[in-house]
């Protein structure tokens, strides 16, 4: 997992969910630990797919729970 | 109509959030003094605009009162209400608890809702293409959202609705929720209007309408209602809410009571969109309806708070209402138009005007109609002109009139045992 792409979606995760950037570990799920509603997380996906460039799913949006995996979904698919 | 049986509804708490003060004191304060609230728009650019003037809510700021990511999932009008809300709850010291809560509701109107949502979202739609419209627009633009969030922040869960008769809206759920209350579907509703619509598209649509105030070299003499000179309303944002509650439920607390609400009447004019009807006989048969249901005569009312909107149909069109609907005891009671102040807070101004009704009422003040120096033609009551006037108040009514004709008076009196 590189550090730079860790740092953005912290950022962005921070700003969209109005949590503290120290609360945005790896491990923290979105729903669980940060708070995120239904609505909350739609709202997250499109400021990650506006930040990355990427197209995010819903079919694979909703198998990402945690930090790590929205980190892992775009460094997979900026690999492609 | 109310029987004789029903029960009795009184006011145990307040709270404004308004354009010439933030708390109920600070409002009251500023009735008193005959302060206006009208300025320059600061909200937007206004200068591409015929009527660049509003009388918005000053130096609030909702992170005060809310966390951050609940006020970014709030339109305006909405934040005005929760924390309103909340604060007249605390005001009536009314507690919410699992034993209480479906016993408690909320009723509160907005005449337009989340609009600058829906404008900034339409942008987004415009530049960047539906897949990204925010999931948060919806919920945040529909005029519900304020009773529905008040609702989650207080846990209420007795009956929740939102009148949206556009300048009646507030004034329609305090008279709504005061029957809920006398028909046994809750104890006490949170009720009032509140408002958020000093926004481009609003503010150029009045003006297309010609509803607004041009007088924008001068904006705080710019409402001036019943005065020969006026030229239209000037657009306002905010929140009143009163704390409803029934008779018995709140003596049993040991309550402050601070008035009682004992008459409630709506008409329609069905008539025209925006226009009341010439001689204003819709919001005359309004004002005997809410005298009856109060079990009132005319000669009984020392104060009414006008709706008084400063534009040219409404200010004669209402005199005229009030005296076919009195008599000659309408010249002998003091109108006034906290709009000189205040602002037309739309479907928040019935809320800051009951509020206004219930003050005058508990401080035998009457507030007045500032701005007015040359009554027009046909605007010949007492209508307590640039200075609050201390008199005996028993007896007070406030009326509303919306877009669409909808006309509504709510009665309240002094509380007596």
């Amino acid at each position: 997992m590189s550090a730079e792409t860790f740092e953005k979606v912290k950022k962005i995760v921070s700003e969209q969910l109005g949590v503290e950037e120290a609360d945005v570990k790896p491990e923290a799920s979105f729903a669980n630990d940060l708070g995120a509603d239904s609505l909350d997380t739609v709202e997250l996906v499109m400021a990650l797919e506006e930040e990355f460039g990427v197209e995010i799913p819903d079919e694979a949006a909703e198998g990402i729970a945690t930090v790590q995996d929205a980190v892992n979904f775009i460094e997979e698919k900026a690999a492609a | 109509m109310a029987n004789s049986d029903s029960k009795r509804v009184v006011v145990t708490g307040m709270d404004a959030i308004t354009p010439i003060g933030n708390s109920l004191e600070e409002y009251w304060a500023g009735l008193v003094a005959g302060r206006s609230g009208t300025a320059r728009i600061t909200h937007f650019d206004p200068s591409q605009h015929a009527s660049q003037i509003a009388a918005e809510v000053k130096g609030f700021d909702p992170g005060d009162f809310l966390d951050k990511k609940e006020v970014k999932r709030m339109d305006r009008f909405s934040q005005f209400a929760v924390i309103a809300g909340q604060r007249a709850l605390k005001h009536s010291g009314l507690t919410i608890t699992d034993l209480n809560a479906e016993q408690i509701g909320t009723c509160i109107g907005s005449g337009i809702g989340g609009l600058k949502v829906l404008e900034d979202q339409q942008e987004i739609y415009l530049t960047r293409g539906p897949s990204r419209c925010s999931p948060f627009m919806i919920p945040m633009m529909i005029a519900n959202m304020a009773a529905g969030l008040t609702a989650i922040h207080t846990g209420a869960k007795g009956p929740s609705t939102c009148p949206v008769t556009a300048c009646a809206a507030g004034s329609n759920a305090i008279g709504d929720a005061f029957r809920l209350i006398q028909h046994g579907y809750a104890q006490a509703m949170i009720c009032g209007g509140t408002e958020a619509a000093v926004t481009p598209l609003s503010v150029a649509g009045f003006a297309s309408a010609r509803a607004l105030s041009t007088r924008n070299d001068d904006p705080a003499t710019a409402s001036r209602p019943f005065d020969k000179t006026r030229d239209g309303f000037v657009i306002g944002e905010g929140c009143g809410i009163l704390i409803l509650e029934e008779l018995h439920h709140a003596l049993s607390r040991g309550a402050t009571i601070y008035a009682e609400i004992v008459g409630y009447g709506m008409t329609c004019d069905a008539y025209h969109m925006t226009s009341p009807v010439p001689g204003g006989a819709g919001a005359a048969r309004c004002i005997q309806m809410a005298l009856k249901d109060a079990g009132i005569v005319p000669e009984q009312i020392s104060y009414i708070n006008a709706h008084g909107t400063s534009t040219g149909a409404n200010d004669p069109t209402e005199t005229q209402a009030i005296k076919t609907a009195l008599g000659d005891a309408a010249y002998k009671i003091a109108v006034s138009s906290t709009k000189s102040m205040t602002g037309h807070l739309l479907g928040g101004s019935g809320g800051i005007e009951g509020v206004a009704t219930c003050l005058a009422i508990a401080n035998d003040i009457a507030p007045p109609t500032i701005n007015l120096h040359d009554p027009d033609v046909g605007c010949d009551l007492d209508y307590i002109p640039n200075q609050s006037r201390p008199m005996p108040i028993e007896v007070a009514i406030s009326n509303s009139f919306g877009f669409g004709g909808h006309n509504v008076t709510l009665v309240f009196q002094k509380y007596r045992s």
